[in-house]
């Protein structure tokens, strides 16, 4: 394969590269950090992949903003992706919003918020 | 409505003038015209507990709170009986909210089995409010009743609109809106460890939902549309597309998280042992299930049906069989588990898991006979997991444990609330007269119609694991003395016991008479079958 | 933040002008881009703004949290509320065009209403969430 053919595949979808870059980022981030504040922030990056895949996806090539005007025949972007993804940031930011809320009570209760400091404590419990 | 049929025919026939006129005139006044408890049925499921949300919120009392919710609650089930009757009686509804068509606008699809599953669903939401009384005066802090009422009601009509809605981008909202209400509801349990509980379940059930999105972002891509019903005639012609079956395999593991199909289920335990009572019985009987429902929805509706299951894949495995030897793998070991659990929402937790892995091995099987059994496992399970937790609930009322040695000699101080546990109990077995022999006997007849000789000696294996698990609770209960010197423990408020009763009740009734869910299941199953909604 | 006297009086400068932009998204996102969704974080964000240079104690006594908890249930029941009328008019949940003898003037009137809904919701959510962990002990 030579270069430009390369280059070619990787810019022709260079949206999907970004999201998958990104999705792996987030994911690998929740899994691998015990860390609960790096675990949102990471299922941030995560959900953010999605919301750029759909963005990116109501994209047409030489469409301009989906307002409607005088002029007829012009070509739109596909608003209805955005729209839907305006509703996922909702719940996003709702779903961070309620995760920070649970890790401050974490804290409040176990005076840390590391997964592995957490769990020693828990069977701590147990082994009583 | 048949009236105005017989008038415009007269009229198409050109019968008189003036003929003519009435019917325009009759036709021009009734199209925009739907009342209001009947056409607006479906919208009424929804909006109902929707709109009492945020009322319920407002009020400061608990008692005022309650009441309103409760009221809230049986309202739905009236409106979700209501719409049920009128399926079974004149087949699927289609509604346009907004009074936008699909597969523009969205649509509520009701058929046979979003029918049932709208009636189970708002039942068990109906009791768990009438039980939530007394459990949360003694569980939740009053300052917090009426936002725990508002949390309950959102939580159902998050489920609901699971179950009704013909839009595959609203069924992510409504998952979204009964997820968010459920991780806060787990958070307010009463030990530190429903923090954890719920912040683990969070972010599980997050990236559950967004593979969810993912899926039908990528079904989007290449068919243009979110409606269920127009989904279904533009997938088949992308079916051999890598972007389309991508689309299979993230919806399958985002549904299966949200289904805690094994081994996806790690966050369940925790999330139903640590939750407030109520909670736990209320999330258990219908959460998973809903969960089940869609992925159901997605495999047979949108997916067109048995094809997919049987397609061979890589390794010549398919779909069904991976997901019958996931199921049983899940059976096994969460029963396995379960056997091991000092504590007994834990147990009944992990039973749950494996309960989840009949359902399923029920549509892996992709026979009619296997995904009835499945279907009607749906209804049996969430009745016999409702009454278990509710029992439990009962003694942690008294107790304020749910573990083993607080269940020590309930059985002569709570001589009601444990006959009731030990109907439940012997449902959850699958002893004959019960719920749970009759979708076990369901199931294990479809393995055998299959010649799977193994699926079957599993499903008998796991049922004397079950009983392991069950007597283990009903020899703490009965035959463990009382211990000396602990607080005095009398029986159940009557506020209680009353709602498990009826569970434990129905249990029984739908054990000895079968036929009215079974019909649902049998019906459901064959416009499932035949695909379309 | 006592001391900051440039951020406190540059701020001051530019409240009033975010609250007005707020309500131009809110009531024009029925002609344009815009919303309630928009509005509500616009508005937000200068309350959340106020609160940060001059402290959460004096944006309570403006905005107690129980008023923007009263305010986040009313924006839900009025949105649902919009489509409950909408039924008992005799059209389906959220048709608006049954609101007004001209179904565009109706479809007008539902949607600014329905937004308005949005709009004071998402306001109140904004705020109370910034609010609740602000004051939280440590």
């Amino acid at each position: 394969m030579s270069i430009e053919t390369l280059s070619g595949a990787l810019l022709a979808h260079g949206n999907y590269w970004i999201v998958i870059g990104l999705m792996m980022t987030g994911l690998y981030v929740v899994i691998d950090r015990g860390n609960l504040v790096k675990k949102i922030i990471g299922l941030n990056i995560f959900q953010t992949s999605v919301f750029m895949l759909y963005i990116s996806m109501g994209k047409i090539d030489g469409g301009t903003a989906p307002i409607l005007d005088q002029a007829l025949g012009r070509t739109y972007s596909n608003p209805l992706p955005h729209v839907l993804i305006l509703t996922a940031i909702v719940v996003g930011v709702a779903t961070t919003a309620l995760g920070l809320a649970l890790v401050v009570r974490i804290k409040e209760a176990y005076g840390t918020i590391e997964e592995d400091e957490i769990l020693a404590i828990e069977h701590g419990e147990d082994d009583r | 409505m048949s009236q105005l049929l017989k008038v415009a025919e007269a009229a198409a026939h050109g019968v008189t003038e003036s003929a003519t006129h009435t019917a325009q005139h009759a036709a021009h006044a009734a199209t925009p015209s739907l009342s209001l408890l009947g056409d607006n049925l479906p919208a009424l499921a929804i909006v109902v507990p929707l709109l009492a949300a945020p009322l319920v919120a407002l009020m400061i009392r608990p008692a005022l709170a309650w009441s309103l919710a409760a009221l809230a609650g049986l309202t739905t089930l009236a409106v979700t009986g209501g719409l049920l009757a009128r399926v079974l009686d004149s087949g699927p509804i289609v509604y346009a909210v907004g009074g936008w068509a699909g597969p523009w606008g969205i649509e509520y699809r009701i058929d046979t089995l979003s029918a049932g599953m709208l009636v189970l669903v708002a039942g068990i939401g109906a009791v768990s409010l009438l039980y939530a009384r007394a459990s949360v005066a003694r569980e939740i802090p009053p300052a917090r009743a009426s936002l725990f009422y508002s949390l309950m009601l959102l939580c159902l009509t998050g489920l609901l609109g699971m179950c009704i809605s013909g839009d595959v981008f609203n069924v992510f909202v409504f998952l979204e809106i009964s997820s968010l209400s459920s991780y806060a509801l787990i958070g307010l349990g009463s030990t530190r460890r429903a923090f954890t509980a719920a912040f683990n379940y969070l972010i599980l059930g997050t990236i559950g939902a967004t593979f969810y999105v993912i899926g039908i972002g990528l079904l989007y891509m290449m068919t243009g549309s979110l409606n269920m019903a127009d989904l279904a005639t533009l997938v088949p012609a992308q079916m051999d597309t890598t972007t389309v079956q991508m689309a299979i395999a993230f919806l399958a593991v985002g549904l299966s998280l949200k289904a805690a199909l094994f081994p996806l289920h790690l966050w369940l335990p925790n999330a139903y042992a640590y939750a407030p009572s109520v909670v736990t019985a209320f999330l258990a009987a219908t959460a998973t299930k809903v969960s089940i429902y869609v992925l159901v929805r997605f495999v047979f509706t949108v997916f067109g049906g048995t094809g997919l299951l049987v397609l061979e894949g890589p390794l010549g495995l398919s779909a069904g069989t991976l997901i019958c030897v996931l199921a049983l793998a899940g059976v096994v070991v969460a029963s396995l588990s379960a056997i091991y659990q000092e504590d007994a929402k834990r147990l009944l937790a992990y039973s749950s898991v494996a309960q989840v892995g009949y359902m399923l091995l029920g549509v892996g099987l992709a026979s009619p006979a296997g995904l009835s059994a499945g279907l009607i496992h749906v209804f049996n399970h969430a009745l016999i997991k409702f009454a278990l937790f509710l029992a439990v609930g009962a003694v942690v009322w008294r107790t304020g444990s749910a573990h083993m040695a607080a269940l020590a000699g309930a059985g002569k101080r709570m001589p009601w609330t444990m006959a009731a546990f030990v109907i439940a109990g012997l449902s959850l077995i699958g002893v004959p007269g019960t719920v749970g022999f009759v979708s076990k006997w369901m199931l294990l007849q479809a393995a055998l119609a299959q010649q799977l000789w193994l699926v079957a000696g599993l499903i008998l294996f796991t049922s004397l694991l079950a009983v392991v698990y069950v007597w283990k609770m009903i020899e703490a209960a009965y035959f463990r003395p009382v211990p000396e010197g602990g607080p005095e423990i009398a029986e159940a408020p009557l506020s209680l016991r009353l709602p498990l009763w009826l569970v434990a009740l129905a249990c029984i009734y739908f054990g000895l008479d079968a036929s009215g869910p079974v019909g649902i299941a049998e019906t459901a199953t064959r416009t499932l079958l035949e695909g379309g909604a | 933040m006592k001391r900051h006297s440039i951020l406190r009086v540059t701020a001051k400068f530019f409240i009033p002008p975010i609250m007005l932009f707020a309500l131009y998204v809110q009531f024009h996102g029925d002609f344009g881009p815009g919303g309630g969704f928009q509005a509500g974080v616009i508005f937000a964000a200068a309350v959340i703004l106020y609160a940060l240079l001059f402290g959460r104690a004096r944006t309570e006594k403006v905005l107690p949290l129980p008023v923007l908890r009263a305010l986040a249930a009313s924006g839900v029941l009025l949105y649902a509320g919009v489509g409950v009328v909408d039924m008992l008019l005799g059209g389906a949940f959220l048709d608006y065009s049954v609101m007004a003898h001209d179904p565009h003037h109706g479809q007008h009137y539902g949607i600014l209403l329905v937004e308005l809904g949005v709009g004071m919701t998402v306001f109140a959510i904004m705020s109370l969430i910034f609010l609740s962990f602000a004051g939280r002990k440590r």
